[in-house]
């Protein structure tokens, strides 16, 4: 699925994750907190890049992991992405959905 | 003589002892392997204990019947890996050293990691079901319990046979609808996912269901306490759910012997090579079952293919050849739904569960993600296979390690 963000065309799976992360950049990422109506801070910058870094590490993400990076605690991080912390921020730094394993 | 040493005698580890009492030269390799229990629990029936479908006998038996007799049993506490001298301390002072280690000491719950899990209120109205003690406190709350809010719950992922939750509360369901009192029970699933399960046709099936059967579910639920005087538990964004009768699947961890042994990563799962087996830190280390960090369901089907594969790669190693990465994650699980009936589900890494026939493609005689009264007589008779075939390391008829894609509704 394509979908315009920013100005730019952006290949989006149907729950609105980006599936090519070099079409992402901080605008995008911005106007995706937009429609999850957060506006971003540097503390959640912070969190973003330790997200993506970790992607590109390919070790794989959960809630109590990024709890204990040392960037936030996991109620700074719910406090920063309400309801689906995980989930609200991989899809605003443009990486895949965490496969919370099966 | 040489050694290999199998930690754990359960699933995983009693496969691979008669695995490897088969194909290695006794002349050369001695196979000896560790358990501090005295008994095997077949893991599945702890599902069906809280609702008086099985008997402890049925579910529990000696660990010496399954092992070879070629191998040497050590009934003893493990207290950690030397890796760098190749070696194994047990509690008892002992010293084993190895040539090759194969680690199948599983995953066990820690309900202490959430405030409150384990505080005055368990085993009284929180309970978990995937220990025996816990199946069987449940069952005896079960059988006098006049009803209210029933939340079965997870806490995190990943878990040990990720369906398990689904199926208690469809069997619970149908528990209390033979008991005449249904009406008096409402039934939450809460789960951290966003769905009932972690793959989208499967999830759509499973919700449906749930539907189906009247029992509410709350996703995206990270939970943060359990709280023992108001009966509620809250998760990190202050969403409250309050229990009368509270069913958790707390925390799975690997077994406290990978942390001290410097092996595991935040949750103690032995960092594994998916494909092979073959730990990522040394060579000579391997990790079958629930005791890896691979991204496979943790389940007996699971171990059971791997179990066939790592045998392959152990002599490879052994004849200094390059290991096979041909493990796929291929799972195979059948889902109680209730009423007699159950769903059967086959995937791996890449391929989700579809619908379609198994074993034989458009044959059958089972379906793929449907409901029907022959997957339930095959999940009964799945204890009859486990006992008899899958830990003495038969090969199932007409079931293959790697996943077979005939028969089956891909997209
Ligand atoms: C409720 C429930 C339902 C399930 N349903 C299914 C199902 O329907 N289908 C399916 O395929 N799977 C199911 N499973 C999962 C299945 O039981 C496990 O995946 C399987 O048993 C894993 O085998 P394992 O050998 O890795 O671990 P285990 O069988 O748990 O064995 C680990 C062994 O290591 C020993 N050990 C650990 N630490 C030490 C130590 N320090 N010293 C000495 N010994 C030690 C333990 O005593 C134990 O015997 C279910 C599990 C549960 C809890």
């Amino acid at each position: 699925m394509e979908k315009t963000i920013a100005g730019k065309t952006i290949s989006v799976n149907d729950e609105g994750f980006l599936t090519n992360f070099a079409q992402w950049d901080k605008s995008v990422g911005e106007e995706i907190a937009k429609e999850n109506s957060i506006t971003l801070t540097p503390r959640h910058w912070e969190v973003i890049d330790y997200i993506q870094n970790e992607v590109r590490k390919e070790s794989p993400l959960s809630i109590r992991k990024v709890g204990k990076s040392g960037v936030v605690d996991i109620k700074e991080f719910y406090a920063l992405f309400p309801n689906a912390p995980l989930k609200t921020a991989t899809k605003i730094a443009g990486v895949p959905k965490p496969a919370s394993c099966i | 003589m040489k050694k290999v040493v199998i930690l754990g005698a359960g699933t995983a580890g009693t496969m691979m002892a008669n695995h490897l009492a088969h194909k290695l030269d006794k002349e050369i390799w001695s196979i000896y392997i560790i358990d501090e229990r005295k008994e095997h629990h077949y893991q599945p029936g702890y599902l069906f204990l809280p609702f008086d479908m099985y008997e402890p006998s049925d579910i529990v038996k000696p660990i010496k019947d399954f092992i070879p007799k070629s191998a040497h049993f050590i009934n003893k506490s493990i207290d950690k890996i030397v890796a760098i001298n190749n070696m194994v301390h047990l509690n008892s002072g002992e010293n084993i050293y190895y040539d090759i280690l194969i680690i199948a000491t599983g995953a066990k719950i820690a309900p202490e990691e959430i405030e409150g899990m384990n505080g005055k209120e368990w085993y009284r109205s929180v309970f978990d079901f995937y220990t025996y003690e816990g199946a069987i406190n449940l069952r005896n709350k079960l059988r006098s319990w006049e009803g209210g809010k029933l939340v079965v719950h997870i806490t995190e992922m990943p878990i040990k046979c990720p369906v398990a939750p689904l199926e208690f509360s469809f069997l619970a369901d149908s528990f209390f609808k033979h008991k005449k009192m249904r009406d008096k029970v409402d039934i939450t699933y809460v789960t951290p996912m966003s769905g009932a399960f972690t793959k989208p046709k499967a999830t759509e099936a499973l919700e449906h269901l749930l539907v189906d059967k009247n029992i509410h579910s709350v996703g995206d639920f990270a939970i943060e306490s359990v709280d023992n005087e108001t009966k509620v538990i809250r998760d990190y964004g202050g969403k409250e759910i309050p229990f009368d009768l509270l069913v958790t699947v707390p925390t799975n961890k690997g077994d406290a012997i990978i942390e001290r042994s410097g092996l595991g990563d935040e949750l103690n799962y032995v960092p594994t090579h998916k494909a092979t087996l073959q730990s990522k830190e040394h060579k000579n280390i391997f990790v079958i079952g629930d005791a890896s960090n691979i991204p496979a369901s943790k389940a007996g089907s699971v171990a059971h293919f791997e179990a066939e594969i790592l045998t392959e790669n152990i002599l490879h190693f052994i004849h200094g050849e390059p290991l096979k990465e041909s493990f796929d994650g291929h799972a195979n699980c059948f889902i109680e739904t209730g009423d007699g009936k159950a769903l059967l589900i086959d995937f791996n890494y890449t391929h989700e569960p579809v619908e379609g026939s198994f074993p034989f493609p458009g044959l059958g005689p089972l379906r793929l993600l449907k409901e029907s009264r022959m997957n339930h007589m095959g999940k009964l008779a799945f204890r009859w296979i486990y006992w008899n075939m899958l830990l003495k390391g038969t090969h199932i008829p007409f079931v293959s390690a790697q996943m077979q894609e005939a028969g089956k509704h891909f997209d």
